[in-house]
């Protein structure tokens, strides 16, 4: 079982404080994902629980009991690294095979469980095999293959999928899911991609400075973004922010509009402006438009095939009932 | 170099390099292939060009020739397995983070750059000495006999005379694999549950394999010519006449040229098979 809870956990590197104090509990069975931009101390959080960093204060517990003067090897949690950290000189059998040996397993119950992994990640024909002659997306299962033979309390994923390309990125995503579906064990998971945050996660844990922003379901960040930062770093393409005129109309300082929720009128609308850069994805247009009372340009989503070109005058609506309403703090207005 | 002109071009400046090298090492060569086969020793005013070979069977049936190769042998072993040992863990220790690294990096790597006759001699009067040796003093100062390195074991003090000399090179070239081994493979293991001597034995270890290897070539092929500091210590007596030294006793001690250059030939023979040899395992290793 794998319930972690972190207590006031803190970290210093000398005097930097990377991650003030910090609480957060991570239920049996969960799947969530640290989320945030680079530098926001989300990967040390990650390695503060797996115990390749030591805490500066604070209490970490797995299953109720304290862990946080725990080796890493005695906490029962498997990790899977951003650069996939396969022993190159070794098969991927016995890569898979590691832990188990140095756990003195015995042998049959060691065949077995590799063959059991193997079976799951499509690597029974690479098992004799060195890493260096697999692909990018089958050394990631190799790495996954060895977390799993261990049957952990938790499996902690650092940044697991950046090295792979994007076609392959997301059908890892969907093992991996896949993977939380089967196995129902507790994983952890960081990433800054905020998309891999929306598909897999059970809880976002949304980092900024070592702070937590927000928890919540994907959909609760999605629709509820507690503050700005939260409601400028989900969703994609960017939610458009604007402060002045337009969000003092709905006594505001910011308010906030996704790109989906703005619609192409064809006279009058809230904003009139310019259509600038247009993106063509075929099921979707991104427009970027240029509006004169704002410095930023704003993002709007269109239907598949709008006859608007570079230079056009677009006329927008915002959905009454979907526009964020911000504080002065950067907080939201219920 | 795409085009024919630049290639032409490349072919012609390398050129003057290729001939002065060829002649410095074709002349010699040539000159030892010719007086292998000739009776000559100018003390005694006899030259005969041509002998056959019987220098060769002279050279390979005296007793001296085998004692001697078994002499280079275990001498080249065992300064190879102290360089390579000690600088396995040297590399392991300078690799951890502490004050002053920088300075104790070139105290370490100082050694590489004191010539041969220089810390032989050195070693011979300032360690070894029975009256005034660092050692000597140490075996006083705990009441036990001081040992004469020397001439109770000279092979296996020019060994360590030796292996100190070459201590900084296995260290550096290990020191660079050491820190190119990814810290997360180490973590890795880490979390695998491996404690820190199987993190040595199973990932530190097979990842320097490629550096010990090629320590262990280049080393090889510089060791099988130690002269200085035989002749500088023992000048050869004691069971410490290695190939190269029977070579040099018979040229210049002997005086028998003709003797000493098929023993150079013999030794660069024998010397051609070892690197052969160790480059089919290096090649083997810097493969995978």
């Amino acid at each position: 079982m794998g319930r972690i809870t972190l207590d006031k956990v803190q970290k210093k590197f000398g005097e930097v404080e990377v991650i003030p104090p910090l609480d957060l509990t991570v239920e049996d069975g969960e799947f969530v994902v640290f989320v945030g931009p680079s530098g926001c101390g989300k990967s040390t959080l990650l390695r503060l629980i797996a115990g390749l960093e030591d805490v500066s204060g604070g209490e970490i517990r797995i299953d109720g009991k304290p862990a946080t003067d725990l080796p890493p090897a005695k906490r029962g949690l498997a990790m899977v690294f951003q650069s996939y950290a396969l022993y190159p000189h070794m098969s991927v059998r016995k890569n898979i095979a590691f832990p188990m040996k140095m756990a003195g397993m015995p042998q049959d119950e060691q065949d077995r469980r590799i063959a059991k992994a193997a079976d799951a990640l499509n690597l029974t024909d690479y098992l004799d095999r060195r890493p260096g002659q697999l692909s990018g997306g089958q050394r990631q299962r190799v790495a996954i293959g060895r977390a799993i033979v261990r049957e952990p309390a938790a499996f902690l994923f650092d940044e697991p999928l950046s090295n792979l390309d994007a076609a392959l990125r997301v059908g890892m995503r969907m093992e991996i899911s896949e993977l939380h579906s089967t196995l129902k064990t507790t994983m952890i998971y960081v990433t800054h991609d905020q998309v891999e945050a929306m598909t897999m996660a059970d809880k976002i844990v949304v980092l900024r400075a070592g702070h937590i922003e927000q928890v919540g379901s994907p959909l609760d960040l999605y629709h509820a973004p507690r503050n700005t930062f939260v409601a400028g770093f989900i969703g994609s393409p960017k939610m458009n922010l604007m402060g002045g005129a337009a969000a003092a109309k709905h006594d505001a300082t910011t308010i906030g509009i996704r790109p989906e929720h703005l619609d192409v009128v064809d006279t009058g609308g809230t904003f009139t402006g310019k259509v600038g850069v247009s993106e063509h994805l075929g099921s979707d247009t991104f427009f970027h438009v240029h509006i004169p009372e704002m410095n930023e340009p704003m993002t709007v989503r269109a239907g598949g095939e709008v006859g608007l070109r570079h230079g056009d005058t677009i006329y927008l609506e915002p959905q009454a009932d979907k526009i964020h309403r911000f504080d002065a703090k950067g907080l939201r207005i219920a | 170099m795409a085009t024919e002109h630049s290639k032409s071009s490349a072919r012609i400046m390398i050129a003057p390099a290729v001939f002065v090298l060829l002649v410095w090492m074709l002349v010699p060569l040539c000159m030892t292939l010719y007086f292998s086969f000739a009776d000559y020793r100018p003390m005694r005013a006899t030259f005969d060009a041509w002998i056959g070979f019987d220098n060769y069977v002279s050279f390979l049936t005296s007793s001296s020739f085998l004692s001697s190769l078994g002499t280079t042998l275990w001498m080249v072993g065992g300064i190879l397995s102290i360089t390579i040992a000690g600088g396995v863990v040297l590399a392991l220790l300078l690799d951890q983070p502490m004050f002053g690294q920088g300075i104790v990096r070139i105290l370490v790597i100082a050694p590489f750059f004191v010539m041969p006759t220089v810390s032989a001699l050195v070693w011979k009067n300032m360690f070894f000495n029975v009256d005034n040796g660092l050692f000597s003093y140490l075996f006083k100062f705990f009441g036990a006999q001081p040992y004469d390195f020397l001439s109770q074991s000279p092979l296996f003090s020019i060994v360590i005379i030796v292996a100190w000399q070459w201590l900084p090179f296995a260290t550096l070239i290990l020191l660079t694999a050491v820190q190119s081994l990814s810290s997360e493979q180490l973590e890795a293991a880490e979390m695998d549950g491996a404690p820190p001597l199987s993190r040595f034995w199973y990932i530190i270890l097979p990842h320097l394999s490629r550096a010990i290897t090629v320590v262990i070539l280049i080393q090889t092929i510089f060791l099988l010519s130690i002269f200085a500091e035989i002749f500088v210590t023992t000048n050869g007596a004691f069971g410490t006449r290695t190939l190269t030294y029977l070579v040099y006793q018979r040229v210049l001690e002997s005086q028998n040229i003709g003797l000493g250059s098929a023993g150079g030939i013999v030794a660069v023979i024998l010397a051609n098979f070892v690197a052969i040899f160790l480059m089919r395992i290096v090649g083997k290793n810097l493969d995978n």
